[in-house]
């Protein structure tokens, strides 16, 4: 069993939680702040699609525009860079495919924060900026650890996308569960079964992490006598 | 309260079973049918009998034939519509699935009259279990392993021997797909297999190869000459593998099966000899086939 798939899909989910942390968290606020109901419900449905559709779709999608001939691969050719089958892929992949966890984590967190509060720092005359990063990006915070956590661990066991923008190249994109469906599929089910403990104790691990933590947080409440 | 409930069960149990018998019903007549549907990917498609015309053969009959996935395009659109030109008053049905699961459904007691391989390891495996109408047998077809490229990827790849300019190259997972144990047999014997095997992108199946390398995504690809024959505009070959750098040729074999009832033998041997005949090979040449 050779240890570069490991490295390389933990390498892909670091690098892809920056982004969907970012991306999915500011979203989740543009969102949040639009007042219209019906606009707010369509993004939510949109932003989610990745998360219900099969991540295949998703990779059809990705593939429609990052393909060689079609029209962002297009441009980045112009740029000299080419994205499919490379690297960068695989982080494409995991960022499109854990958004919608991250995005709907925060918008959760975002939703629980108490609006008086909000209203209280306007009444103060705090602008805006310094509303969302003082007051309510802190109170969100165990939501979106607990997104972020979630996202991090969906980007390492991202297979259906990666396989059809990235590739399957061994030491540049074949992540963890490509090796194990190549092992599998090969007929090695040794090399396989090694993969799927490692994938396995590792998501559990993180995920273990997010009840730990939020726990702790809920007891740290209630003995504080938090509203 | 509990009463509903098992009402319910039992209108659900029934429903399913109406829906069961609806379905083996559908296909009452030819009960193969039934077995080649457990196969997801398998098709069975009545070819409209047509009209008699004059100078046309009186032969009478209702055959199936068992062929792999590769052959379903050249046979249902093209060779048995001009089979029945000639032959009129034969119905003739296919089967399309991998040649290894047709192997296992014949085995199993699928009802065709021929079965034309991919490979020329089922149809030894079938001779042997005594299935195959020996003196029938006839290996029919060549299909060449071909390196392939898009029109417009500017590579500087010109054949197998200089695969390794490509920046990606993409083949069959030889672990595991056919396409992918010929693309390594070849490269091996150029002796490129290890740098190729050092940056390819490794397809789960031959279609995704091609379709990598229509898209773009992949440089250069290794499949056979009939996928490539399927996307004329998309791909283009740049060489055929060398003929000493393959052990076993990809050979397609055909033959009829022990099992056909005399009364259909006449209108089996028609098709077979139609399929082995001058005028199905103009139409699998088109495909991408070499004759044998």
């Amino acid at each position: 069993m050779a240890l570069t798939p490991i490295l390389i899909s933990l390498k892909t989910a670091s690098v892809a939680i920056v982004f969907t942390f970012v991306i999915g968290t500011a979203l989740a606020y543009i969102v949040c702040r639009t007042r219209r109901e019906q606009v707010r419900s369509i993004c939510d449905a949109v932003l989610t699609m990745p998360l219900v559709l099969p991540p295949t779709v998703a990779g059809f999608f990705l593939l429609y525009l990052f393909g060689v001939h079609r029209p962002l691969g297009l441009l980045l050719g112009e740029l000299g860079v080419k994205l499919v089958f490379s690297w960068p892929a695989t982080v494409l992949a995991a960022v499109v495919i854990a958004l919608p966890l991250m995005y709907r984590s925060a918008r959760a967190a975002f939703d629980q924060v108490d609006p008086m509060v909000l209203q209280a720092a306007r009444t103060i005359g705090l602008p805006e900026t310094k509303i969302a990063f003082k007051i309510l990006f802190p109170l969100a915070a165990p939501g979106l650890t607990s997104g972020g956590i979630l996202s991090f661990s969906r980007g390492l066991g991202e297979f259906g996308a990666t396989a059809m923008i990235a590739g399957n190249i061994a030491g540049v994109t074949r992540t963890m569960p490509l090796a194990i469906y190549s092992a599998v599929s090969g007929g090695r089910m040794d090399d396989a079964y090694e993969y799927v403990i490692i994938l396995v104790a590792v998501s559990f691990l993180f995920v273990w992490g997010i009840s730990i933590f939020s726990e702790s947080r809920a007891g740290r409440y209630r003995l504080g006598g938090r509203k | 309260m509990k009463k509903m409930r098992v009402l319910a069960f039992v209108l659900a149990a029934m429903a399913m079973m109406f829906l069961f018998a609806g379905c083996t019903g559908n296909d009452a007549g030819s009960s193969a049918a039934g077995s080649s549907a457990a196969g997801s990917s398998a098709a069975v498609e009545p070819e409209p009998e047509e009209p008699a015309e004059p100078a046309t053969s009186d032969i009478e009959g209702d055959i199936m034939i068992a062929a792999a996935a590769s052959l379903e395009n050249a046979l249902a659109d093209r060779l048995i519509p001009l089979f029945n030109e000639t032959y009129p008053n034969i119905t003739v049905k296919g089967t399309y699935d991998s040649s290894g699961k047709l192997q296992t459904q014949i085995e199993e007691g699928l009802e065709a009259d021929l079965f034309f391989s991919a490979a020329l390891k089922q149809m030894d495996a079938l001779t042997e279990e005594g299935l195959i109408d020996e003196a029938s047998r006839k290996d029919l077809l060549l299909n060449e392993v071909v390196l392939i490229t898009s029109p417009d990827s500017g590579t500087a790849v010109t054949g197998f021997a200089n695969i390794t300019d490509a920046e990606t190259i993409a083949i069959g997972d030889p672990e595991s797909v056919p396409a992918g144990q010929y693309a390594q047999e070849v490269l091996t014997s150029l002796g490129v297999w290890d740098a190729v095997n050092a940056k390819a992108s490794l397809g789960t199946n031959v279609t995704e190869v091609l379709t990598w390398v229509a898209e773009g995504s992949a440089e250069v690809g290794v499949v056979y000459a009939t996928d490539a024959a399927s996307l004329p505009d998309e791909v283009v070959v740049l060489e055929s593998a060398p003929a000493d750098t393959l052990q076993t040729p990809v050979v397609y074999p055909v033959a009829l099966l022990a099992r056909t009832p005399e009364d259909q033998k006449a209108a089996a041997q028609a098709f077979l000899d139609f399929l082995t005949g001058d005028e199905a090979m103009v139409v699998f040449e088109e495909y991408g086939f070499k004759p044998y």
